[in-house]
């Protein structure tokens, strides 16, 4: 069973629709039990990362999820809220991954924020991204960001000179990706598919 | 770097699409669902679903519908037509929506969109904008389909979009819609110039060549097409082969 992190982290639906298009169980819930013993646990987030990361304080998941042993996969602000801290609300993280979120600062007006559509990813580990070729596009909708750092697993640039920053990240069993599999076409099905196959 | 987005545009009346002629392979082109996954399939990057019910029913079929959709399709959708309130994006939302786009309602009452915005973000908000020229000149935003002029210029209600949690701007030229004689890319290149969030062009390609200059001269993050694709002159795929073969960055 796949267990979804349920601490109001905005609209959800597509991440449940994904896994049903993959033919996955999946249950919706925020009981630690439950948590602990799921095949694989997805951390969604959509909106704010220091508001996301208060609601998992409130609801006292942050200590549960820091402790898995079975794979978790953080999604965009889920992936965020697992690192060291973030700017957006500046708000300490739960220090999974060894990165502090910042908010991108475009260095022309070309560039614009949100990070918003399909980018192209680079350096990829396998893993998550067996049989993904480097230079796949993924969609990606984002204001804030993590910098490369020694738990980047995949890479992608902002602006059309600007900054590499991380487009995935993995320590030990945790995982978190800053763009959408969920809505990343076929290529994004096969990387939600991979974490489920670990 | 960001591709280029090419995105179909669905037109759906009482939960039926309105335009799709011939598809090969697709035994119900009428469906919505299915149309709107084939174009997935194909490579389009986003879609767009515009209601065009006149009827509470029909509107209610829509809401259904956008459900649907959302089990069925991998790639971010919008939806739109007829939202006049924050509630209404909301059940768009709920019933699995990516992004919502408003136009008239948003015109009488701007603060629609700094009240979506703030309730779901600016990732959520696409502002669409009909305008056309004058006979002094100026470019005027119009409502309702084109059908009512306001007083409002182009230029200021874009940048005041913006300013109230705009995420997008999807613009049309009423006076190039329909004509298939390409896209006002001046008009385009100054607007995605004098704003920070992307612009979205549609109404007026007449063909392929007429979507890459909007995308380069004319400066647009995406466009929007609906009879080309409808009407099977070309597929998805086969413009963003050729849009990759003009050095386009385009997902392929």
């Amino acid at each position: 069973m796949i267990a979804i992190v349920d601490y109001s982290a905005g609209n959800i639906r597509s991440v449940t629709n994904a896994l049903s298009r993959l033919g996955a169980e999946w249950r919706l819930t925020s009981d630690p039990s439950l948590l602990r013993s799921a095949d694989r646990v997805i951390l969604p987030g959509v909106g704010h990362a220091g508001k996301a990361l208060e609601s998992l304080r409130s609801a006292g998941l942050d200590g549960v999820i820091a402790d898995l042993r079975r794979p978790v996969l953080g999604i965009c602000v889920g992936m965020q809220v697992m690192c060291r801290s973030t700017e957006e609300g500046d708000a300490s993280g739960l220090g999974i991954f060894d990165a502090h979120i910042r908010r991108f600062q475009p260095s022309s007006p070309a560039d614009k924020v949100p990070h918003m559509g399909w980018n192209t990813i680079h350096n990829l580990e396998k893993g998550i991204f067996k049989d993904i070729p480097s230079g796949s596009h993924v969609y990606f909708v984002h204001s804030y960001f993590a910098h490369l750092c020694p738990d980047t697993i995949a890479t992608t640039r902002f602006g059309e000179s600007g900054e590499m920053f991380s487009a995935a990240l993995k320590y030990e069993n945790f995982y978190g990706t800053q763009f959408h599999p969920e809505k990343s076409g076929s290529v994004g099905e096969r990387i939600l598919s991979n974490f489920l196959n670990l | 770097m960001l591709a280029r987005r090419i995105i179909p545009c669905l037109d759906v009346k009482d939960g039926r699409t309105v335009k799709g002629v011939n598809f090969e392979g697709l035994t119900d082109v009428g469906d919505p669902v299915a149309l709107g996954a084939r174009y997935a399939d194909e490579g389009a990057d986003e879609l767009v679903y515009l209601d065009i019910s006149a009827s509470r029913e029909g509107r209610g079929t829509f809401t259904r519908l956008v459900g649907r959709v959302a089990d069925a399709v991998n790639i971010p959708f919008t939806v739109g037509g007829g939202i006049a309130t924050a509630d209404d994006a909301a059940a768009l939302l709920d019933a699995g929506a990516d992004k919502v786009t408003v136009n008239s309602a948003a015109v009488s009452s701007p603060a629609l969109i700094s009240e979506i915005a703030r309730r779901y973000g600016s990732q959520f908000v696409v502002v669409a904008i009909d305008a056309r020229r004058c006979d002094d000149g100026e470019i005027r935003v119009t409502t309702h389909g084109g059908s009512r002029l306001t007083s409002r210029l182009l230029f200021d209600w874009a940048r005041e979009a913006q300013e109230r949690g705009a995420g997008e701007i999807l613009f049309t030229s009423m006076d190039h819609d329909g004509t298939r004689s390409g896209y006002p890319c001046d008009l385009y290149a100054r607007l995605a110039s004098s704003l920070s969030i992307p612009v979205i062009a549609s109404g007026g390609a007449g063909g392929p060549a007429d979507i890459a200059e909007v995308l380069t001269a004319g400066r647009a993050d995406a466009a929007l097409a609906a009879s080309i694709f409808h009407y099977g002159e070309i597929t998805v795929a086969e413009l963003k082969n050729y849009l990759h073969s003009r050095n386009i960055p385009v997902r392929l």
